[in-house]
């Protein structure tokens, strides 16, 4: 019983303490992004890394996404003779919730996990330590510029994923159900509004694109350099961003629509 | 400073990992321009050494100074200007996996100076010259050989003309000839530079043969130092026995255990 | 170095892109001239019931989208709700005894204010009271009294019944 207790205890100070290493290595990543300004190539190589290399998966489920809401939404909203309101609803799941989080989650996957094995391995075969060495700060050189590519490349996926899938819907509701285009545009541009639903959409993205990118390097900065210690990190960024978006997902929801 | 301080001081050095001792009370003066040796079995810290030279880990008490200067004292901003007159080798190489050999050697440079491309060719080849792999400037760390790796990390180490270097390792894990061609190299750099380096390892006969002075360390304590001479001529047994590379001696071959007869006639268990 | 030259010119792609996608949600998915209609007049009206009208509901006149309501508030004395609306300058000729009304696009669309004009000579202007005003249409409320009639039409049938026997 005393011997759980002590587990415990340990796990949670375990926990505590890893969140204020977290933090501390947040604070010294964004000190270097300062340093970044004079040389905007290592952030553009790591937006291409980050952002071009998601783009096919972004925008292949951005379409299929929207496909189905548009199948879906016509299946449901067909019933109450109300197809065509089928804009609306493709465009506010999309904008609001769908394009967001589902952007944020593809991205954990896709991108994140390749930044924390990349760091892990370059932890694991001392790289890190030797740009120390060479008085080369990795914070700056190494960790700053990935996360400010991550912060500026998900706002963008996020964006096109939604453009994506109403497009999707689009060709779903509009070329193979046959509802109006007319009313499919028309209902969406009554309803969906600028500064309520796709400025809060992108404050979102930004917001999860900060989370993810900062789990995710500082998996790839704090894991344990081995082969499975990189393994379980990289296990370790997906698990976390994922909750971590959904749960942060729900906080900004109810900040932003929930009044 | 006074012409007699050695360039790294360290005094009554103390430090732990976990509930591991590695370091309790060690004191060591490397002198400037010279090759120092700090030997000792695996295990004993000898990279952990290094990093509490360069900074990268604290010492739970003691101090080290290098050239006058009380390394962890140091802020951020004068500990990065001290480590760009500090070199370090790692086992491994570490060499930036993403960039080619030419990059790897130019890193410093460009991270450090604001020179003109042309010059950093020229800085470059000539480092890279120095460790006879002016040829393989188009390779991408993937492809080189262990040896091969460790002279580009070499290169790399000079690349800002430090004051010294530190080598981890550098004999382990290498043939013969890479072997004989980093012993030369070290001696040669060291004296062609006017270097101070530091050389942890544990490989006796290569870097007795290179080295002016060396300290044997042995859990957590500084066992002997003195030259290479002098080392060989040491009463311990202990040292005797890690110069000798015996199977048996003060070190035993077997690791604690009970008496091997009545481990045998105890039935059952393990 | 030709490397980092792709690199570039991937990124100007990635960026375009993804500002193109902004910009159509923006124009294309959303009504972004409704958010830049901040020219215009405020005027008020009061209501006995608002039902489901909302800040930012259209205001139309002959169907078409005049202005937004800007505020709605509650007036503690007459116990009425209060709807401030922002009328677009361009609209300067409305009579000042134009009824305001509250109605529902379709069965159970959005809310809306609908403006019939009056044939007063003078026209509203910023600050000015709309006085005419017709409230919302509250579902329970007509259902309540559609089956009230009902029932009353049904006792009173009955009794004429029994009172024939």
């Amino acid at each position: 019983m005393i011997n759980m207790l002590q587990k415990l205890g340990a796990s949670t100070l375990g926990i505590f303490e890893r969140l204020g290493r977290g933090h501390l290595f947040l604070y010294y990543t964004l000190r270097g992004i300062g340093s970044l300004l004079p040389r905007p190539n290592l952030v553009l190589a790591q937006v291409y890394a980050t952002g071009v290399l998601s783009l096919i998966i972004i925008l292949v489920s951005g379409l299929f996404v929207g496909m189905v809401l548009g199948l879906q939404g016509y299946n449901t909203l067909v019933d109450f003779g109300a197809e065509e309101s089928l804009g609306v609803m493709v465009a506010l799941s999309l904008v609001r919730e769908l394009g967001p989080v589902v952007t944020a989650l593809l991205f954990a996957g896709r991108a994140g996990s390749a930044l924390t094995a990349e760091i892990g391995l370059m932890k694991s075969t001392e790289q890190l330590s030797g740009m120390e060495m060479m008085a080369v700060d990795p914070l700056a050189r190494v960790i700053a510029p990935r996360f400010l590519a991550g912060a500026i490349a998900m706002p963008l996926l996020a964006a096109m994923f939604s453009a994506v899938g109403v497009m999707g819907g689009y060709f779903v509701g509009v070329g193979l159900l046959g509802v109006d285009e007319g009313a499919f545009w028309s209902q969406m541009q009554a309803s969906v509004d600028v500064d309520e639903d796709i400025i809060n959409g992108v404050i979102k993205s930004i917001a999860f694109g900060i989370v993810v990118t900062w789990i995710a390097v500082f998996e790839g900065y704090d894991c344990i350099p081995t082969s499975e210690g990189v393994s379980r990190a990289t296990t370790r960024t997906v698990v976390h961003s994922s909750l971590a978006v959904l749960g942060l997902d729900f906080v900004l929801t109810a900040l932003m629509f929930g009044e | 400073m006074t012409q007699h301080e050695p360039l790294v001081k360290i005094r009554n050095l103390h430090f732990s990992r976990g509930n591991r001792k590695i370091f309790d009370g060690v004191d060591i003066d490397i002198e400037a321009g010279r090759i120092t040796a700090i030997m000792g079995p695996s295990g004993t810290g000898k990279t952990t050494l290094l990093k509490l030279i360069g900074g990268q880990l604290r010492p739970d008490k003691g101090s080290i100074h290098v050239d006058g200067q009380e390394v962890h004292r140091l802020r951020h901003g004068q500990l990065y200007a001290l480590r760009k007159r500090m070199g370090m080798l790692f086992q491994s190489g570490a060499l930036l996996t993403d960039i080619n050999v030419f990059d790897n050697v130019a890193f410093p440079i460009r991270e450090h100076t604001k020179l003109p491309e042309s010059l950093i060719r020229h800085l470059v080849l000539m480092k890279l010259q120095a460790v006879g792999l002016r040829g393989a400037r188009d390779l991408m760390p993937s492809e080189l050989s262990g040896g091969m790796a460790r002279r580009v990390a070499l290169a790399r180490a000079i690349a800002l003309d430090p004051m010294m270097i530190m080598f981890d390792e550098p004999f382990t894990g290498q043939d013969p000839i890479s072997m004989g061609v980093l012993v030369t190299l070290i001696r040669s750099l060291n004296d062609a530079l006017g270097l101070t380096s530091i050389l942890v390892s544990h490989d006796v006969a290569e870097t007795a043969s290179i080295s002016d002075y060396i300290y044997v360390i042995s859990e957590g304590k500084v066992v002997e130092h003195g030259t290479p001479e002098a080392i060989n001529r040491s009463a311990s047994q202990w040292v005797k026995q890690f110069m000798e590379g015996l199977p048996d001696g003060p070190v035993p071959f077997h690791y604690q255990a009970v008496d091997y007869a009545e481990d045998l006639l105890t039935g059952g268990g393990r | 170095m030709m490397h980092s030259r792709t690199i570039q010119l991937w990124v100007g792609i990635f960026v375009a892109l993804g500002m193109a996608s902004l910009f159509m949600l923006s124009m294309k998915v959303s009504n972004i001239n409704a958010f830049r209609a901040v020219e215009g007049f405020t005027v008020t009206a009061k209501f006995e019931n608002i039902g489901g009208l909302k800040v930012r509901s259209p205001v139309k006149m002959a169907g078409v989208v005049v202005g937004r309501v800007d505020d709605i508030g509650f007036d503690n004395d007459s116990y009425e709700a209060v709807v401030s609306m922002k009328i677009e300058d361009k609209y300067q000729h409305m009579p000042l005894d134009t009824t305001a009304s509250i109605f529902t696009a379709g069965l159970l669309g959005e809310q809306y204010i609908g403006l019939e004009p009056g044939g007063e000579e003078q026209y509203l202007k910023e600050g000015s009271e709309i006085k005419l005003t017709q409230s919302a249409m509250v579902l329970e409320n007509l259902i309540g009294t559609f089956l009230f009639d009902k029932a009353d039409k049904a006792e009173k049938s009955g009794t004429a019944d029994k009172g024939s026997k």
